[in-house]
């Protein structure tokens, strides 16, 4: 119980994905424009993320290592994470088509969304187990999530405030997620294991 | 684009920016004569180094953006910056490290954003967390504060002008003969090397509750903090929050386990918490506008302070829970709008 506490404080704040590891920064500034597309969008992201750490730590543990196979490992990631991200693409489509208006375009732009990707590596990499990989993925999701809501609702009050022009837009938002990250480095040593 | 622009109200209309920041000012300067007399000149020297910057920086961002700079550079805003700046940093401290921190501090923190009013950052803050990683061993050099120990060289002006001027000491001194951990580094790095609190409290440097001297510090920043909220400056909601967030999680760990955590006395009464709690938190522009959100980001500050002195790698937290609450101020005033509080029901009568 502890670990999986320390997993989820240790990929939400201290490691987290965007500001720390600086993975999925595409989706970090495509989608922080309001603060509703970027809540949709850590829903799904989430979604897919724990959804996809789940496939690809069953397809690493029961397919790819039995049949000694680990240098397929990216090729098949990226094809589970291809395939959950369809499926929450149908998923969302059917049971939300208002959400499906406000995401649009950005649902498959998790596909490419690199930090999927590098949690299903890192999964593998430490070698943890089943429900420790799964929690991983949900921590990263999270942390995603709480840093993309932020940057949105700074991001909204951005368009308000009087930037030098040439500033305008995404040169204060990098700026700005530059800040962030140097004030995530106050977490640094938290939740060692 | 619908979101609510409340102009902040830490400002009663009849007071202007000017009078607000010489207010604050005044209200710093029981707690910088504790600091020189603890401390030495270097704070005096620092502070000059930081004003000089922080208005040169002003003035120049202001050319550039074309504002009237009489109205801007004369309302002490970049005073209070430069102020909070010289009082984050060690008394010794080389003067480029100063001047990094106070025009990282005006140009990028303050004016990029759109200036006064418009700051997602507080700026001291940011100034401070860029020295703090760009130049971690010149933010380290903290010296004993003078408690008349005998044993211990107190610098003179012109050693400690010499290395504010050019970083080094003359001959005679060394960085290890001067420098001494302060009592979060020494209470931080003791816990860990399994060391119990009640040990480390008979350490010479440790006063009643914090570190010897800082403690003072902090009861000259809280008459000048008292003073702010008597003249409703600021409100109590921050500086309640702050405490609260510090004490509460300090005080139940320290019950439930004494020995291997520092008591809530000292985590209030060393580094910058009390500081942070009246003069740095409450800034009107990087805080959260309704009262309940300036409790829950005073709250999410204090917190954070105990987080990152208990179990993060840095000694203090203060700006970095600073910075990381103003991150979250956008999003702290988005829920806590007063109407999604319950008052849907009044709002449809009026």
């Amino acid at each position: 119980m502890t670990d999986l506490i320390l997993i989820l404080i240790g990929t939400v704040l201290v490691n987290n994905f965007v500001l720390v590891r600086f993975l999925g920064l595409c989706p970090f500034m495509g989608v922080s424009k309001n603060i509703e597309a970027a809540a949709g969008m850590s829903m799904a992201t989430a979604f897919v993320l724990t959804l996809s750490s789940a496939a690809s730590y069953l397809l690493h543990e029961y397919v790819l290592l039995p049949l000694q196979l680990e240098y397929l490992r990216t090729i098949a990631f990226i094809l589970v994470i291809a395939a959950s991200v369809q499926f929450t693409e149908l998923m969302v489509r059917r049971l939300s088509p208002l959400l499906d208006q406000v995401l649009g375009i950005f649902i498959p732009l998790i596909a490419t969304n690199c930090a999927v990707l590098g949690v299903a590596i890192l999964n593998v990499q430490e070698a943890k187990g089943f429900v420790q990989s799964v929690f991983f993925g949900f921590g990263a999701a999270l942390g995603f999530a709480l840093v993309l809501i932020m940057f949105a609702a700074i991001r909204e009050r951005l368009d308000a405030s009087d930037v030098p022009l040439s500033f305008r837009g995404t040169a204060i938002a990098l700026m700005t997620a530059g800040i962030m990250s140097l004030a995530f480095m106050g977490f640094s040593g938290m939740a060692r294991m | 684009m619908q979101f609510s622009r409340r102009d902040a109200p830490f400002v009663t209309p009849s007071q202007s920016v000017p009078v607000i920041m010489q207010q604050v000012l005044f209200a710093l300067i029981p707690a910088a004569l504790a600091h020189v007399w603890y401390f030495g000149f270097g704070f005096v020297l620092n502070l000059l180094v930081a004003a000089i910057f922080c208005a040169a920086g002003e003035y120049f961002m202001l050319r550039l953006r074309k504002r009237a700079i009489e109205q801007f550079l004369y309302d002490y805003s970049a005073m209070v910056t430069a102020a909070l700046i010289a009082f984050a940093l060690p008394s010794l401290t080389p003067w480029w490290v100063t001047a990094t921190a106070s025009l990282f501090a005006i140009v990028v923190a303050k004016h990029l954003y759109g200036g006064l009013g418009f700051n997602i950052f507080n700026p001291a803050m940011a100034g401070y967390v860029v020295v703090l990683v760009a130049f971690p061993l010149d933010l380290n050099l903290w010296t004993a504060p003078r408690m008349g120990d005998l044993d211990y060289h107190y610098l003179t002006f012109s050693e400690i002008a010499r290395y504010t001027l050019t970083g080094t000491f003359p001959d005679y001194l060394s960085f290890d003969a001067i420098s001494r951990a302060t009592p979060l580094d020494s209470v931080k790095s003791g816990l860990v090397g399994m060391q119990t609190f009640q040990e480390l409290q008979t350490l010479p440097m440790m006063g009643d509750f914090g570190g010897r001297g800082w403690e003072w510090i902090g009861n000259f920043t809280a008459m000048g903090g008292g003073w702010l909220l008597l003249r409703k400056i600021i409100r109590w909601q921050i500086p309640l929050g702050v405490f609260a967030g510090l004490l509460l999680p300090a005080g139940i760990m320290y019950l439930l386990q004494p020995g291997i955590h520092a008591s809530p006395g000292f985590y209030l009464f060393s580094g910058g918490t009390i500081l942070c709690a009246f003069f740095i938190a409450t800034d009107p522009v990087s805080a959260a506008t309704s009262d309940r959100g300036r409790l829950v980001y005073g709250f999410g500050i204090g917190f954070l302070i105990y987080a990152i002195r208990r179990w993060g790698s840095y000694a203090d937290g203060v700006a970095f829970a600073v910075l990381l609450m103003n991150m979250a101020t956008p999003a702290i005033d988005y829920l806590t709008r007063p109407r999604i509080v319950g008052h849907v029901k009044d709002e449809r009568k009026t």
